[in-house]
């Protein structure tokens, strides 16, 4: 067994948990932040996206001891009480959505790149940072539009019009 | 996964104590392929020693016509690294070319040279530039470190420590992916070297990655990808499996070290 601490969306967590638990178990099953997913289990889909220190990780590939005294933001911490992250917000407008399984771990890269292109974004590059992140209803169409948008938002750029 | 016990090495002598302890143990760098692969149930070490955290394997230094890259740097960091882009943009290129931006975040030069996979694109860079593996009990040039598929001249309690990567002329990085996976089906590392022409193929040699010395004696005199694509490999010493045949990545060995030496200019 481990001691596991974490800062996970600004609160303090301890857990005793076993060496061999998965930081997504950690999240969902210690904790009950269910908002993070796991879809294919096999480090591909991304649905289980998460941010560790700042960084963008898939969580069923992470131990939960690998990252003790890390700070760890889920889709539960993004939002600012009932006022949504720009992020999310862009998603709904966009509707960059179906089912909505990627969704979490989809907003949760998205949030990374644009951090990671204070330049701006094209959508060829939005593409391309998404590779790890699989969503098997819309086609992507509405997910970039939403990133484009919410990337503009963040830095202070006028947005694509929703369609 | 089977159970089994983390612990967090301080210094690469914790680090050997850590794993000679164990009855089963594993050195884990970033986790991409370990963790995976005990999740599968196709590894169950009794204990894993988290490398990651030693200071000294981290970080990246340029300097007088060398890159040093500490084993428990990340991709992302590599690949993000405007040093390394400014004196050799194919690495920053290879790095960040890697699984995806998620996997990058974690996974580890050091990670992926220990696990050597045959399809890995970090083993191209190395025996194509002759960069040097800085272990904790020596040091290895490309062709002795590289013995065989997921197979390396490592002790199981040796730990790559830095890598050295001696600045080339030119180079370049091409990669075919396979379209699923985005694994590497056949990938080329072209790189004119102070000792001459390098090329090395990685994602198709049935023994791991490997240089073609045909494609390094026609680049010597003619540095072009006219002089490489003429070159054929035989497919007796290519994999072979469902996503590509033999010949069919023998070939791809032409076009992708015409594209790479061509990308290298």
């Amino acid at each position: 067994m481990s001691e596991v601490t974490l800062t996970v969306n600004g609160r303090e967590v301890k857990r005793d948990v076993e060496d061999r638990t998965l930081l997504v178990t950690f999240l969902r099953e210690h904790l009950g932040l269910t908002g993070t997913h796991v879809g294919c289990d096999t480090s591909q889909c991304g649905a289980c996206t998460v941010h560790i220190d700042g960084n963008a990780v898939k969580s069923c590939t992470v131990l939960a001891a690998q990252v003790d005294g890390s700070s760890v933001t889920t889709i539960e911490g993004l939002a600012d009480g009932d006022t949504l992250h720009p992020m999310q917000a862009a998603f709904r407008e966009h509707h960059g959505l179906q089912c909505g399984f990627c969704t979490p771990g989809m907003i949760m890269m998205a949030v990374e790149i644009v951090k990671r292109h204070p330049q701006g974004l094209d959508e060829k590059t939005i593409r391309k940072e998404l590779e790890g992140n699989i969503c098997r209803c819309t086609g992507y169409h509405n997910i970039v539009k939403a990133i484009d948008t919410a990337a503009k938002t963040m830095q202070g750029q006028p947005a694509m019009a929703a369609e | 996964m089977y159970a089994t016990n983390y612990q967090r090495a301080t210094s690469l002598d914790d680090a050997v104590a850590k794993l000679n302890a164990a009855e089963d143990g594993k050195f884990l760098g970033g986790g991409q392929t370990l963790l995976a692969t005990m999740k599968q149930r196709l590894a169950a070490p009794s204990a894993v020693v988290d490398l990651t955290k030693i200071p000294e394997l981290k970080g990246i230094g340029v300097d007088g016509g060398t890159i040093t890259i500490g084993a428990a740097t990340t991709h992302a960091a590599v690949a993000g690294s405007k040093e390394i882009a400014a004196v050799l943009p194919a690495l920053t290129g290879l790095a960040g070319s890697i699984g995806d931006p998620a996997v990058r975040n974690m996974g580890t030069i050091g990670g992926s040279l220990a696990n050597n996979d045959p399809a890995a694109d970090y083993p191209a860079a190395v025996m194509a530039l002759n960069a040097t593996i800085h272990t904790s009990k020596g040091s290895y040039s490309p062709e002795e470190f590289f013995t065989g598929l997921f197979e390396t001249a490592l002790d199981e309690d040796e730990i790559i420590t830095k890598v050295v990567f001696p600045v080339p002329q030119k180079a370049g990085y091409e990669k075919f992916r396979n379209p699923a996976s985005r694994y590497a089906l056949c990938a080329v590392f072209a790189a004119l070297t102070s000792d001459g022409p390098r090329i090395a193929v990685t994602g198709s040699g049935n023994e791991g990655v490997f240089r073609v010395s045909e494609m390094e004696s026609a680049l010597g005199s003619n540095w072009s990808a006219d002089a490489v694509t003429g070159v054929t490999v035989s497919p007796d010493q290519m994999l072979s499996d469902m996503h590509g045949s033999a010949e069919y990545r023998a070939s791809l060995v032409s076009v992708l070290a015409g594209r790479a030496v061509k990308k290298a200019g």
